[in-house]
């Protein structure tokens, strides 16, 4: 909808109502967080320690130096150095897809250990380790289903910047490409302290 | 501006112009379907809204009917228990969901907002035609939910769990649908806020901006701020019922509260989504046929914000007898009673406008006076519900049925009614026959309350909602019920009938059949596909009638 | 359209921020993921959630106001900012009313 668009402002305000929504449809899920760790304090702290703080304090370093090739890419496309830019872009795209692989490896082995929703262990287990781990895998496979947006509209920017729809004069959509990577970014920032640093 | 004006009208003269004359043609070559529902022009996109909700309105209407019908007297008659619960879920699902919530904004208000606001479109045109994809494809799904799996959902519009988790019944489709039509509703909120914001005309100032679209602009930012929650909870039912994420199962751990809480976050703004766009439609109706300024505009302004934050902090008024702490009964019964006020704030301006206007009694005022009387008693019953001591007696009785339908039927019902008739000859460019609109007027006003009425006296006298049968000391309650709802039928009936006539061979009008003052009166009707021939300059507000004069 | 972008081209995004400034917020950022990684092995009670969170909470402000240009954005566009987190803040708030307070003696 934004590339033809000439009305930047109008388009970046649009981006940012957009993300509101996509705040309050984490926002949703931080209450029931909130709510159950009120809860069952004891269980979040017991099950938090299952989860490898190594792997979840690494998908931090990954997301945020994204965040920043991503912030890069856009200062890069204004001063009209498209080649840098495509090459932060790419990076980026490169630590979307670290990010994935890791929680592809934290999921897989989760689920070897028998824990997943509904799985016999937890249903055995006490009640507060399986929301737990129910609400793990919701907020971070939503988070994950958005790793998977914003790496692809990163890749659609790119040909975008390539066929020179997107140009230095007219770098609205990577800018608003951008501010959906940092919203993703930012909901990990929270999910991080909530399910690895509980424990 | 007045130069546009007569080349606008030139336009729609001239037989040889290549451009078409108005949104309705098609511009040679490009006629057909697709010109239609492939279309990025805010106004079709309008009636593509305005055509499906009457057809969904339709729908949930028939099955209202058979509901009530089932209803006329008590026992084991025309509907098995299980498809009686069917069809109150899919009235409500189709109601809230496809009727009520997009019913003004997504209709007229993308017909006439960028209109009123002095601009050719809304900020963006082709997510606005996704937006209405959405919409389809939403309503496609809750349809094929109907037919498919284990039969038609039977929970209710409101997916309670832990109900919901469990039954057979084809209710992951109709969540996922329900998720689908949420977005269609953010888009178009989102949409209609950057309009607001970014393409209002030179001299439109905030101050100037019509009431409509005030409302409009509070009910976006409800819109976009509330929605996603349901998205999430709609998406957290299934989950439950797919993924066994057992978050609201008690029996592990979770707290079926909790969903209460996260439906209601949604669905009490949800029913300002519905209500302000109407009060935004009476707040332009009642200036032009008092032919008087209207009474506080910045307080009318100011209370469709207040109404949309004050609206977001109320939702668990909805859960007094659900097993919530005594606090949070006490707090959200006293955050009910603030709610009111802005309300009443806006009843008390439209009555001061009317005071000592000079007022003719046409078909929209006709109906916006029907508005405020019924939206009166919806409101006021509200109150009863709101206030902790006296839910407890009515909760979940026909007395919270009767409320909402005086609200949503009486209150949006009407408002969208009124709006049809007052818009009518500008989207048409015709006249319906007014006297059979006020005749259908009266038929619908006695049916509502026919229909409505003696459902408080039901609740008060302990008829549970939702219930198959009830016992036979509410069997007069429930049949003079079930004669109103055929009254109303006959009413709407008719004026379906009136505006589809109106449509077909109504008498062409001019530009400004009823003395309006905002900008869609200063276009031809239909208006030209692009709206303004040259960018208006606005240097009056919109409720000055000195020098406009109605050319019917 | 091609009206309005005329007029409000002029209203153009400010100046890019500089590749160094962008990495030292980035390094802000990392010793802040580090700080909180640390405190979280000492066991504050009830403490370290509060850390923890105020932590992500500056994280998240970093984010919002330098990679998101939020600092150089309008006014208006700050409020819409703040106002879209404050309906989140009562949305969870509000629900600990029940939350907080409902005797439980079911769990």
């Amino acid at each position: 909808m934004t590339e033809q668009h000439k009305d930047y402002q109008g388009a970046k305000f649009g981006m940012w109502l957009f993300l509101f929504t996509e705040i309050l449809l984490f926002g949703g899920l931080f209450l029931l967080y909130s709510a159950y760790m009120h809860r069952y304090p004891e269980d979040f702290k017991e099950a938090g320690k299952a989860l490898d703080v190594f792997i979840g304090g690494l998908n931090t370093v990954v997301l945020i130096t994204s965040s920043l090739t991503m912030a890069l890419s856009i200062t890069a496309l204004r001063r009209n150095e498209k080649g840098r830019c495509m090459a932060f872009l790419a990076f980026t795209v490169l630590c979307a897809l670290a990010f994935l692989v890791n929680k592809f490896i934290e999921w897989s082995a989760k689920f070897g250990h028998g824990i997943f929703p509904g799985s016999p262990h937890l249903l055995e287990g006490p009640n507060g380790q399986g929301v737990f781990y129910s609400l793990y895998f919701a907020m971070t496979g939503l988070h994950g289903i958005h790793v998977c947006i914003g790496a692809a509209l990163m890749i659609f920017v790119m040909v975008l910047i390539r066929r020179g729809r997107v140009t230095p004069e007219n770098f609205g959509f990577l800018e608003n490409a951008g501010l959906y990577w940092h919203v993703v970014d930012l909901v990990w920032i929270f999910l991080f302290p909530l399910f690895y640093l509980i424990a | 501006m007045s130069d546009a004006i007569e080349r606008g009208k030139g336009h729609a003269q001239g037989q040889a112009t290549p451009a078409p004359a108005n949104f309705l043609e098609s511009a040679p070559g490009r006629e057909g379907i697709t010109s239609w529902i492939f279309s990025t022009d805010h106004k079709r996109i309008g009636l593509l809204y305005l055509t499906l909700i009457m057809v969904m309105f339709i729908t949930a209407t028939i099955l209202g009917l058979i509901l009530r019908l089932k209803l006329m007297t008590p026992g084991n008659t025309l509907l098995a228990p299980q498809t009686y619960n069917a069809t109150f879920t899919l009235h409500g699902v189709i109601m809230v969901f496809m009727v009520v919530i997009p019913s003004i904004p997504a209709s007229f208000g993308n017909i006439f907002l960028p209109i009123q606001i002095g601009a050719e479109d809304v900020s963006f045109p082709r997510l606005n035609n996704f937006s209405w994809w959405l919409y389809v494809t939403g309503a496609v799904l809750a349809l094929v939910s109907i037919f498919t799996g284990n039969g038609p959902p039977d929970t209710g519009w409101t997916f309670y769990v832990p109900f919901s988790e469990r039954t057979t019944t084809n209710v992951s489709l109709a969540v996922i649908a329900v998720f689908i039509l949420g977005f269609s509703s953010i888009l178009t909120g989102l949409n209609f806020i950057t309009t607001i914001h970014r393409l209002r005309a030179p001299g439109m100032t905030w101050r100037r901006l019509p009431l409509f679209v005030w409302s409009l602009y509070a009910t976006g930012w409800i819109q976009v701020l509330a929605t996603p929650i349901l998205g999430i909870t709609a998406l957290l039912i299934f989950g439950e019922r797919v993924l066994h994420l057992g978050l609201f199962d008690p029996g592990r751990g979770g707290d079926p509260l909790l969903y209460q809480h996260l439906f209601w976050i949604y669905s009490h703004p949800a029913v300002y989504i519905m209500i302000l766009p109407a009060m935004g439609v009476i707040s332009e109706v009642i200036p032009v046929f008092a032919r008087k300024r209207i009474f506080g505009y910045k307080m009318i302004a100011f209370s469709s914000l207040a109404i949309a934050f004050a609206g977001s902090l109320v939702w668990a008024h909805h859960m007094f007898t659900s097993g919530m702490s005594d606090l949070a009964v006490l707090v959200f019964s006293f955050l009910t009673f603030v709610v009111a006020i802005p309300s009443a704030i806006k009843v008390f301006n439209w009555l001061s406008t009317l005071y000592k206007g000079s007022i003719s009694l046409e078909p929209p005022l006709l109906y916006a006076l029907g508005f405020i009387f019924m939206f009166s008693v919806g409101g006021l019953t509200g109150l009863v519900l709101g206030s902790a001591g006296t839910n407890i007696h009515v909760h979940d009785t026909y007395f919270v049925v009767a409320h909402f339908h005086y609200v949503i039927f009486g209150g949006t019902g009407l408002g969208m009614f009124s709006a049809m008739h007052f818009w009518f000859p500008k989207i048409f460019g015709r006249m319906y026959d007014k006297k059979q609109a006020m005749r259908s007027f009266w038929v619908i006003l006695v049916g509502m309350n026919v229909l409505y009425f003696p459902m408080f006296i039901l609740g008060l006298q302990g008829m549970p909602r939702r219930y198959y049968d009830y016992l036979p000391q509410y069997a007069t309650g429930q049949f003079i019920s079930t004669v109103g709802s055929w009254i109303l039928a006959l009413g709407m009936g008719l004026m379906f009938l009136n505006l589809w006539a109106g449509i077909r061979r109504g008498r062409p009008v001019g530009m400004n059949p009823w003395g309006g003052a905002t900008l869609e009166w200063t276009l031809s009707s239909p208006p030209p596909p692009g709206n303004f021939l040259e960018e208006p300059v606005v240097d009056k507000g919109p409720y000055e009638y000195a020098g406009v004069r109605a050319d019917d | 359209m091609t009206e309005h972008s005329d007029e409000r081209a002029g209203e153009h995004a400010s100046h890019p921020l500089g590749y160094g400034f962008l990495t030292a917020i980035w390094a802000a950022l990392m010793v802040l993921t580090a700080v909180t990684i640390t405190v979280a092995q000492i066991d504050l009670g009830f403490w370290n959630v509060v850390v923890a969170l105020s932590i992500a909470s500056t994280k998240a402000l970093l984010v919002i106001f330098f990679f998101m240009h939020l600092k150089y954005e309008s006014r208006g566009l700050k409020w819409c900012v703040f106002l879209a987190f404050l309906i989140l803040a009562i949305c969870i708030g509000f629900t600990f009313f029940d939350v907080a307070y409902r005797p439980m003696g079911v769990a």
